[in-house]
Parts: structure tokens; sequence; C-alpha cells
């Protein structure tokens, strides 16, 4: 009846009990909270089920940002650990709780955290910086939200349930196989994968429709915003790697389930292809994350500049080269497994030539800055701390990038640094500038800059600490995934250098935490008093009212140049008309309902809960067969009630 | 009330006696390439040839009348989209073609590598 489910996957440890019950408090503070304020309603109507992409993109925002609140309580245990656990001292966890702890962090990093804040901002900013009232398929974007939310749910569930798996982020074979790691703990890493993987295919595919089809009039592609060129090469990789992941983590659970032998070391499996065909998933994906970010660097450096961003059409051209050589590099990641020298010598080269556009990029946004009006807010900030950090990360990427080197710095504390160097120096970064630059927008309200620069000076230090030594670290041998190592190593300083960063970190993500709450406090104080609230805004979205409206703009723009609204308002001449007729997609609980389902269907798969597949599998299929067959998806509102609106709100209309 | 949608669906849509000829198709050419496997009507390079000539086929099958690939008016985004697959597969599949048979060659173990050296001199220069 229950599969393999019995009580002793309950959690018996009492530190992952302890992980339990806060989880659980929160979630019941949050349900008691909810019933007290009478908001229960409020929040399905207003929230889950809208097909707005403006909430959507909040929510995305919400689920990431607690996810990396949990992805940075993991990083604290291991450095913890790894500070401690010298000589008799074992530290305070068991080398296999270290082991899903480490699995844990990076797969709750990138797949729920990274990916999550890349999708909340192109959920908030695409349709608005193309004109658009909203994306292609609004209800497709829903499902993809609610799958992404069902996968992070599965991989929390493992906390409570049974185990996480202790493979690796990656999970390669044969140790994520049967024979190595029999439990349940790949399974919820494949599926919890499977799940959100699908949702950020069919995202993929919607935004990049949205962007190709539904411009405003006379916005040609050379004509988009940089950072709408950056999100459609980041797109273009979605559509190609992720089908790649799914296959591959099929294989890997049809290996596990039916005992095929694709990845497995004996009867003609081979492991070998697993890492290769991985890594050619992974790869693109780490381009997947950091060109949006890119994007959102561009509008920062050419706002907080007051001048155009330099070089617009080299920046394109950057775009896509990233996008198709990140193609051709995936071997980098595993140069030691024994390819040859022509094989290792091909993809280091490639490597070393696809840092050139990126460098291209950072010489762009220095020449943007060049004889500009530069003020530095807290966005701007956020921008230096990234061009610092993210040379750094690129400086010891190409150093990587030679065969040679890599031998020696290979799955080395060096490597971990450099990664983490791109990804927090890089994507969270610039998140977090994209976060405050776009705040006033959405909520119509700035955020407190001083909490905003100290969380800031928090972080960079933080960072600094955190992450340097290890860079010294690697070259001193110590390799990834440590729990336990001799004292006449030497390590022992510089691991506590790196976990008092680590605490500098958190405490800069405690800074921002109490910035929001307190701005949101102070809003009225804080309210902006125009749409353009940093006076210097460049893109559409700065035209229509802030928050946005759910239709965005009461008519549709008719473009001509690029950055539309600057200018607008250098000319004097509205690219806006009278308020239109519009047509507005109605709320759907589909995209819930089909979410909540798909746990129960990764739930049973893992569990080997048969049942409960069948029943989720086809309760799927009926609610999409429902809604597919749904006419009434959409609600009307007249031109005479937009321009009330807007009229109410300091909207532009002619 | 006739209603207007501001999503205009992007219709190419077949007919139902294209997608039945598609459906009939494809089904005929993968039971073909069982067929040929279960029943060792073939073996070898000419197998492999014959099944990969077969997944091409239903490749093209699926792309015309499944996704209508023909049809597409300017600007033609589904024919660059499909290149650009194209490209991208060729490199995968080329790529991971390669850097498997390097690994082979390089991992392989000492008794293995003896008999392929033994084979190779055989062979002469």
């Amino acid at each position: 009846m229950l599969g393999r489910l019995t009580l002793d996957a309950l959690p018996h440890d009492p530190i992952v009990l302890g992980g339990v019950i806060s989880m659980l408090g929160g979630g019941l503070a949050a349900v008691i909270g909810l019933t007290y304020f009478k908001k229960w309603k409020w929040l399905w109507k207003e929230w889950l089920t809208s097909l707005d992409p403006k909430k959507i993109g909040v929510m995305y925002l919400v689920v990431a940002i607690l996810m990396l609140i949990r992805g940075g309580v993991d990083a604290l245990m291991m450095r913890t650990q790894q500070a401690t656990s010298v000589d008799g001292s074992q530290g305070f966890l068991s080398a296999d709780h270290f082991q899903q702890v480490f699995s844990a962090h990076g797969t709750m990093m990138i797949f729920f955290v990274a990916m999550g804040l890349i999708f909340a901002v192109m959920n908030l900013l695409i349709p608005l910086m193309i004109g658009a009232r909203d994306v292609a398929f609004p209800f497709l974007n829903s499902v993809s939200f609610w799958l992404f939310v069902s996968g992070m749910m599965l991989m929390n569930i493992s906390l409570m349930i049974g185990e996480f798996s202790a493979a690796g982020w990656l999970a390669y074979p044969p140790l994520s196989g049967l024979e190595y790691s029999p439990g349940v703990g790949v399974d919820y890493w494949i599926w919890a994968l499977q799940l959100s993987g699908i949702g950020s295919l069919l995202s993929g595919v919607n935004f990049f429709v949205t962007i190709l089809k539904m411009r405003a009039p006379g916005m040609t592609l050379m004509k988009m915003p940089i950072f709408v060129w950056s999100c459609l090469g980041s797109l273009i990789l979605i559509m190609f790697a992720f089908p790649i992941l799914t296959a591959t983590l099929g294989m890997l659970s049809l290996d596990r389930l039916i005992g095929t032998h694709f990845f497995t070391s004996d009867l003609g499996g081979n492991p070998m292809m697993y890492v290769n065909l991985i890594w050619a998933w992974g790869h693109p994906e780490v381009y997947i994350l950091i060109l949006p970010v890119f994007g959102i660097f561009s509008e920062v450096v050419a706002t907080f500049s007051r001048k155009q961003l330099f070089g617009y059409t080299s920046m394109v051209w950057a775009i896509g080269a990233i996008t198709l050589l990140s193609f051709t590099v995936w071997l980098h990641h595993f140069f030691t497994m024994g390819g040859g020298a022509n094989v290792n010598a091909f993809f280091g080269i490639m490597t070393m030539i696809i840092s050139v556009p990126t460098g291209v990029k950072v010489f762009n946004w220095l020449f943007t800055m060049y004889r500009g009006k530069v003020r530095f807010a807290t966005p701007m900030l956020w921008f230096m701390g990234f061009i610092a950090t993210f040379v750094i990360g690129g400086v010891t990427g190409v150093l990587m990038s030679v065969p040679a080197i890599d031998f020696q710095v290979h799955n080395s504390l060096f490597l971990v640094a450099h990664f983490h160097n791109m990804i927090i120096g890089g994507v969270v970064f610039g998140i977090f500038a994209g976060i405050t630059y776009w705040w006033p927008k959405f909520t119509g309200f700035k955020l407190n800059e001083k909490l905003g620069a100290s969380a800031f000076w928090c972080w960079l230090i933080g960072f600094i600490l955190a992450f340097l030594p290890l860079y010294a670290l690697g070259l001193m041998g110590a390799t990834r995934r440590l729990n336990h190592y001799d004292s006449t190593t030497g390590w022992q300083p510089l691991f506590i250098v790196a976990a008092i960063g680590v605490l500098f970190i958190a405490f800069g993500l405690m800074l921002q935490v109490i910035q929001v709450a307190y701005s949101i406090w102070k809003r009225k104080e804080y309210a902006v008093d125009s749409n353009d609230p940093w006076s210097s805004g460049r893109t559409l979205e700065w035209a229509t009212t802030s928050p946005p409206q759910e239709y965005n703009f009461a008519s549709t723009p008719q473009i001509t140049t690029r950055d539309a609204f600057w200018e607008m308002k250098e000319t004097g001449k509205s690219v806006f008309g009278k308020a239109e007729d519009i047509y507005i997609p109605k709320n759907s609980a589909t995209g819930v309902l089909i979410g909540i389902t798909a746990i129960g269907l990764g739930f049973g798969i893992v569990w080997h809960i048969w049942w409960l597949v069948i029943v989720t599998g086809i309760t799927i299929l009926a609610l999409l067969i429902q809604r597919l067959s749904t006419d009434d998806t959409e609600r009307l509102l007249p031109a005479k009630e937009v321009a009330a609106i807007e009229k109410a709100h300091g909207g532009i209309t002619a | 009330m006739a209603k207007t949608q501001i999503h205009t669906p992007m219709t190419h849509t077949g007919s139902i006696t294209s997608y039945i000829i598609g459906f009939v198709l494809s089904v005929a050419l993968t039971l073909g390439a069982y067929y040929l496997v279960v029943n060792h009507v073939l073996d070898g390079t000419k197998l492999l040839a014959t099944i990969v000539g077969l997944a091409i086929a239903q490749l093209i099958v699926q792309l015309i009348f499944f996704l209508h690939m023909n049809k597409e008016a300017k600007p033609r985004w589904n024919l660059m989209v499909f290149s650009f697959m194209v490209l991208v597969v060729f490199i995968v599949v080329i790529g991971s073609i390669w850097v498997m048979y390097n690994l082979d060659y390089n991992m392989m173990p000492k008794e293995e590598l003896e008999q392929h050296m033994i084979h190779e001199s055989e062979k002469g220069f």
C-alpha cells in the first residue's frame, strides 16, 4: 500500500529534527497568521490563482528568497563542521548527514534559488519592457510556476520523510546508482529536478514566444532593451539544454526503477556518459543564470550613469556568441576523466574563447560609466561589487580552462571558490541590484538606502572572507566536500576565516530582511512621487504607473527608437495613445491544483507507491483536459474603466 | 457577445486526414525498427544504419505532420529555431561520440590495451 514508506522514514537525528520543527513551525505560524487576519481568500484570489505575470514573478521571488535562507543554513552548517572537525573532533555532523547537506545546498541554490530568481525578474519585467500586456501563454506560466513549487516542496519533504541524496548536486553514477545509493535520497533528487525542470522548460518556451511575438509595434529586435536580449539568449539555452537534463535524469531513474543499464559500470552501461550528458546541460545552465543578470546590470549602469548603454550592438553580439558557444565547452568540467590531449585542448580553447564576449561586456559597462553622471545608489554598489568579484572569478575560470592547471585544482576548493565567485558575485549580486532598482516600480515606494548599503558591505566583506581563503586552501590541496581533516595540513585557520565570512553573509541577508520590513513600515515616507522614481529610467516599464496595473499599459505603445521612454522624455512626444478595451485572463486554480497533484506524483514514484502515481497522473491529465476545453478564460475591461483607473493612479494616456 | 482573443493563437494546424497519415506513418516506422531488431532481419552495421535511417524518417514525419514545419508564414521563426536545434544536436551528438571514443581509448583496461596494441601492430603501418 505505501511502497517503501515505513515509520523508519521519520527523522531521528536531532539536527534534522530541529530543521523539521523549524520548518513546520514556520508553516504553522503562516497558517495561523492567515487564519487570524482572515487572509486566506485574499491569498487565493489575489495571488495563488493569479495569471498576472507580475504576481507570479513576486511569488517566484518569495519562494526563491525562502529557499536562499534554507540553502544558507546548509552553508553555515558545512562551514561550521569544517572549521571544527579536525583531528580528534568529528564535528557535529555525521559523514552521511554532511553529504546530504552539501548535496542539498547545491541543488537548492541552483534549481530553487538561482532559477527562481531568474524567472522572477523575467516574469516581472519582460512583458513591461516590450510594451506587452501579458506573456504569450498566461495559463502555461502559472503551470510552470506551480511545477517549480512542487519540485521545491518535494525536496523539502525529503527532510521530513526519508532522506535526501548524498551523491552531490549532480549525482554522478555509479554513486547515484542503485548499488551505492539504494535509499530514496537520489530518487527525491531526481523527481524534484524533473518536476521543476519541466516547469523551467515550459517557461522557456513561453517567454521565448512572448519576446518574439508580443513586442509593441515598431519595436524591432534591435530596439529591444538589452535586458530583453539577454533573457532571449537565456531562454534559447533553456529550450535547448533542459531537454538534455530531462532525458538524462529519465535514463538514471530507469536504471534505478526498472533495472536498465544506461549508466551502470557493468553490462554495457557507461557512467561517463552520464557525466558527459549532465554537463551538456550543466554548462548552458550556468549561462542561463548569468545572461539575464548581465541584462540587469546593463540597465542599472545606463540608468545610474544617465547615459545610453555603451556598445549596444556589441552587447547583442556578445550575448549571441555566448548563447552558441556555451554549447561547446561542457567537457571542461571533466578534463581529468581521461579524454586525450586533442579533446582536452579543443574544449580548453573553446573555454578561453567564451570568456572573450564576457570581457567585452565588462568593458561596455565600464565605458558606459565613463564620463557619465554616475550616482552610487544601492543598485550601483552591487554593480561595483559585481565587477570586482566577477572579474576575479573570470580570471580564475580562464586559469582553469588550461587542462594542465585543471588537473592540479580539479575538485579542489579552488574550483568551489571559482564558481561561487561567478554565482554569488554574479547572479546573486545582480538579482539584488535588480530588486533594489525595480522595487519602487512594483511597490510604489523605495527601499531604505542606508540599510541597503550596509547589507551590501556585509555581503561583500563576507564574500571576500568566505571565498578568497578557499582559493588558497584549494592550492594547498584541500578537496571539496571534506567533513574531516588533519591539523597538520594547516588548513584550519583558513577554514575558520571562511566560516566567519559566512556569518557576515548571513548578517547581510538579515539586514536585507530588516531593510524590506522597515521600508514597508515606512512606505508612506518612502513613497515615490513619479512613475520614474530614479528620474533617469530609460525603458518602457518606467512609463507606466507604480505599481503597474494588471494590464501594464492603458494603450499599446508605438515604438520608434531604442530606450523608448528616455526618448519620450527628451522629445516630449508620447508613444502612448488613448485607453483601449482590454481583455484580461481570468484567474485559474488549475495551475495550483496541477502543482499540488504533481507533488503526489513525485512522492509516489520516490516511495514506489504505484496507485498514487496512477491516481495523480490521471488527475493531472483530467485537469489539463478540463482547462483546455474551457473557452471562458478572459474578461473585458472597457476603455472607459481603463481611463478611470489610469486617472486615479497617475498613468499616462493621451 | 463575440469573443475576441488578445492572445491570438498561432494557427497552422493540419486537417484530421494529415494527422491520421502522420500517426500511421510514425507507428509504422517505430514498429518497423522493432521488427528488424527482434527478428534479427539485419545485423551489425547494416542494422544500425537502417535504424538510424528509420529514426530520421520518423523525425521528418513528425516535423511535417505534427509540427507543420512546411506551412509557415514569414518571419520563419520555426525554421530558425529548427536550424539552431539541428546545430545544437549536431554539436552534442558528434561531440559526445568524439569525447566518449576518446575516453574509451584512453581508459582501456590493461589487458584490453595489450590486445588492442597487438591488433594494431598486425595491421602494420
